[in-house]
């Protein structure tokens, strides 16, 4: 149980420094709210290193932790409904088979679909919309670049606990 | 590294997804007439885009400045945090706007001839 609580505690902190590192870093892509996501790196690696309530529990643990450090109630609506929905899909397309590549992608996908979803709420207005395909896109790209990095780090992590099956 | 079917079915599906969602949006929109306005959710107010103006929107939340000017609008200047909706730049188009996450004020460019076909979805 404590080895338990110890490894979701490292996931998470490693996620928030990832999200911190992320913030800090003035990333321009040209388009606002299009960032590479890098605290998904963490979930989607528990995702198979850990089980679902693990995965859960790290992703809210993490956008909770860091929208009360760094955020204020509303982007701490945009984190969770983004975070709940990219979680669900992810859960979903891992158990249909996808490779890691593609439960990242839809895990970035359907993380901004959630976020866009909730603006669109908050602003009680569908003008947002036009900017629906231009998330989908970048969805792909970024969702693919974690996706990569991702499988590196489970390919790593699985061959390092066969040599320390103790462990 | 290996990627399997599923995982090009899923990419497929968001490609034409976001394709057809471009199409959608982009298609029956001519220069636009008006600027619409809307403030939290409720209409702030109408201007019409051949007129130059500047409009400063104070809320209980902050301020912006919308400019129209030569028949496109754009906001000028805003003390939300991000100021995205400074840099999103000029407008004219009917059917784009300029949005102010933080303050929840849209401002969109609408034609006055003709429904706007994705409100006439949404509403």
């Amino acid at each position: 149980m404590s080895k338990k609580i110890a490894k979701v505690g490292l996931f998470v902190a490693l996620a928030m420094i990832f999200s911190y590192i992320e913030a800090i870093i003035p990333w321009d892509f040209g388009i606002p709210g299009v960032k590479l996501g890098v605290a998904n790196i963490v979930v989607v690696v528990a995702l198979y290193q850990l089980n679902i309530p693990e995965t859960a529990g790290i992703s809210f643990v993490r956008i909770f932790l860091m929208g009360l450090l760094f955020g204020n109630v509303m982007s701490l609506a945009y984190s969770f409904s983004g975070g709940a929905l990219s979680l669900i899909g992810m859960i979903v397309c891992k158990r249909l088979k996808l490779s890691v590549i593609g439960v990242s992608i839809v895990g970035a996908v359907l993380h901004n679909v959630g976020q866009l979803s909730t603006a669109a709420f908050i602003l009680q207005s569908t003008a947002i919309t036009y900017y629906f395909p231009v998330l989908l896109v970048s969805g792909l790209v970024t969702g693919f670049l974690i996706g990569i990095l991702s499988y590196r780090v489970n390919k790593s992590l699985d061959k390092f606990s066969q040599n320390n099956n103790d462990r | 590294m290996k990627m399997n079917k599923r995982d090009f079915i899923a990419i497929a599906v968001v490609v034409i997804l976001s394709a057809a969602g471009f199409l959608f949006l982009n298609i029956g929109h001519a220069q636009g007439s008006e600027v619409v306005i809307t403030l939290g959710g409720s209409e702030y107010g109408i201007y019409p885009l051949a007129d130059d103006k500047v409009i400063e929107i104070k809320s209980d939340v902050g301020l912006n400045t919308v400019v129209i000017e030569n028949g496109s609008v754009y906001m000028k200047d805003a003390d939300c945090p991000d100021r995205y909706c400074v840099k999103q730049g000029k407008v004219k188009v009917s059917g784009d706007s300029v949005i102010c996450l933080p303050h929840k004020l849209v401002v969109e460019v609408k034609s006055q001839n003709g429904e706007n076909t994705i409100d006439a979805v949404a509403k």
